[in-house]
């Protein structure tokens, strides 16, 4: 299963994206994982409430931005596919 | 200097546990439940780990749920802000007790199993029966909407059912299998030539592990790494001494490593008479091998000091007799055939295992 337009990725069961406030910055933690999403990186996080399908979370981003679409859609696709391989996402 | 911040503090909640493995990574000297912290303790423990930037509670034993205040630690645990990992046998946890957990905020349920097939799995583990009530324990963590991670410590009598493993773990609704080679020091150390498995069965493990990977990718992550009796270079041990981990036994005693009471020579400090911090910051255990500055050849010219941190200190001890030694695991220690002698007579000895158990001598501080 990869991670399209059409899909409606969330956070696997037992992943949370945290605030890390000794180290003032965000985390995503899981049983035994610890990963310190960049900028970008917690942008697109912040974004994944359940509902929202890739494709609107580019259109978020890419009006928000005023970035070209496909760039972001680029980025996108590259981030969630990665954390889909690593469990912290589902779709 | 001001050390890091502990990310991960392990919450040795009891010493007891109806299972008996040969290879559990409890002292060998194990304390009594009337030497246990109580609840109140535990909870001011998590919200100074907390303080100090701890993030992930990984709650453990023996067996956790010996504890029947277990829902009111876990609550202490959501309270302080930590991620909880309960690190369970799953024989004492039915679905009504487990349900009571995960509405204290339990996070996560890391499942130990002994082997794929139930007549091996219970031989291993000392308690008949207890497989299948592991099994029905997974459906409860399913039924209760909690992720699932699935343990198996592997070595020679169960290695060669790691295929199977794979699948148990994909079967139980796990997201995650650990497959955990045995570390060898205290209850182990006494199994060493029951348990380590040939390079042949190695070979064939890492196979199994590189293959199911890729057919199970976005389902089942599997966290496997090579056992120190065949690597060149040891693993850094809970990612370097008092640097990101902080163990606290069952009688309060805070530790670097949960194994570190096997070393002597040591004063550790308890959570009853000083507090997380000053112990994580000042204290001689935390200071002791924190850093590069304790080491001695080869490792202090070695340019991967700050990569492995000269590895771990409870195998330097058992293994030598000298913590402060580099980790024989390494192929640059002086002492690494002692890791190749151990695997030429486990090659020719039998499978019977010693269990662990309470001694009739066994201290209770
Ligand atoms: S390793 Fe086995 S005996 Fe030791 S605490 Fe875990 S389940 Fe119990
Ligand atoms: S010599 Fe020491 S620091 Fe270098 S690889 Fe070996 S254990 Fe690690």
């Amino acid at each position: 299963m990869s991670i399209t337009g059409t899909t409606t990725p969330r956070f696997a069961r037992g992943m949370r994206l945290r605030e890390d406030p000794a180290r003032a910055r965000w985390v995503v933690v899981g049983p035994e994982r610890l990963f310190v999403p960049d900028d970008i990186a917690l942008e697109i996080l912040r974004l994944l409430d359940g509902t929202r399908r890739v494709d609107a979370i580019v259109d978020e981003l890419a009006a928000r931005y005023a970035a070209p679409r496909d760039a972001i859609a680029a980025d996108v696709l590259a981030l969630l596919t990665d954390l889909h391989a690593k469990g912290v996402l589902t779709a | 200097m001001t050390p890091p911040a502990p990310l991960g503090l392990l919450a040795e909640l009891t010493h007891r546990c109806p299972l008996r493995c040969p290879y559990c990574s409890n002292p060998t000297e194990l304390s009594r439940a009337s030497a246990e912290l109580d609840t109140e303790t535990w909870g001011r423990v998590f919200r100074e780990a907390a303080a100090l930037g701890v993030l992930q509670l990984h709650l453990s034993g023996g067996e956790p749920a010996a504890r029947r205040d277990l829902p009111e630690i876990v609550a202490h645990a959501t309270a302080a802000g930590l991620y909880s990992n309960l690190i369970t046998s799953g024989v004492l946890l039915d679905a009504a007790r487990l349900k009571v957990l995960a509405r204290a905020g339990l996070d996560h349920v890391q499942l130990s199993v002994q082997d794929a097939e139930e007549t091996s799995a219970d031989r291993i583990s000392g308690l008949r029966g207890g497989h299948a009530r592991k099994l029905a324990f997974a459906r409860a963590v399913h039924e209760a909407d909690l992720p699932l991670t699935l343990n198996a410590v592997v070595h020679r009598q169960n290695l060669d059912r790691l295929g199977d493993l794979i699948e148990l773990a994909t079967t139980l609704g796990a997201t995650r299998l650990e497959v955990a080679h045995v570390q060898y020091y205290g209850w182990a150390l006494r199994n060493r030539d029951a348990l380590l498995p040939s390079r042949a069965q190695l070979e064939a493990a890492t196979e199994t592990v590189t293959t199911a990977r890729v057919t199970l990718k976005g389902r089942l992550v599997i966290d496997y790494v090579v056992p120190d009796y065949y690597a060149r270079r040891p693993k850094a041990c809970m990612g370097g001494w008092g640097r990101s981990f902080i163990a606290v036994s069952p009688a309060g005693r805070v530790l670097p490593c949960h194994a570190a009471e096997s070393l002597p020579g040591f004063d550790f400090l308890n959570v009853r008479d000083a507090s997380l911090s000053e112990i994580w910051t000042h204290s001689d255990a935390f200071q002791r091998y924190r850093g590069t500055g304790w080491m001695p050849e080869p490792c202090r010219g070695c340019d991967r000091r700050e990569i492995d941190w000269g590895g771990c200190r409870c195998q330097a001890f058992a293994l030598t007799g000298n913590a402060t030694n580099t980790d024989p695991a390494c192929a640059l220690s002086a002492d690494h055939h002692l890791l190749d002698l151990a695997v030429q007579d486990a090659a020719v000895a039998g499978g019977n295992f010693t269990y662990r158990e309470m001694g009739p001598t066994i201290a209770t501080g």
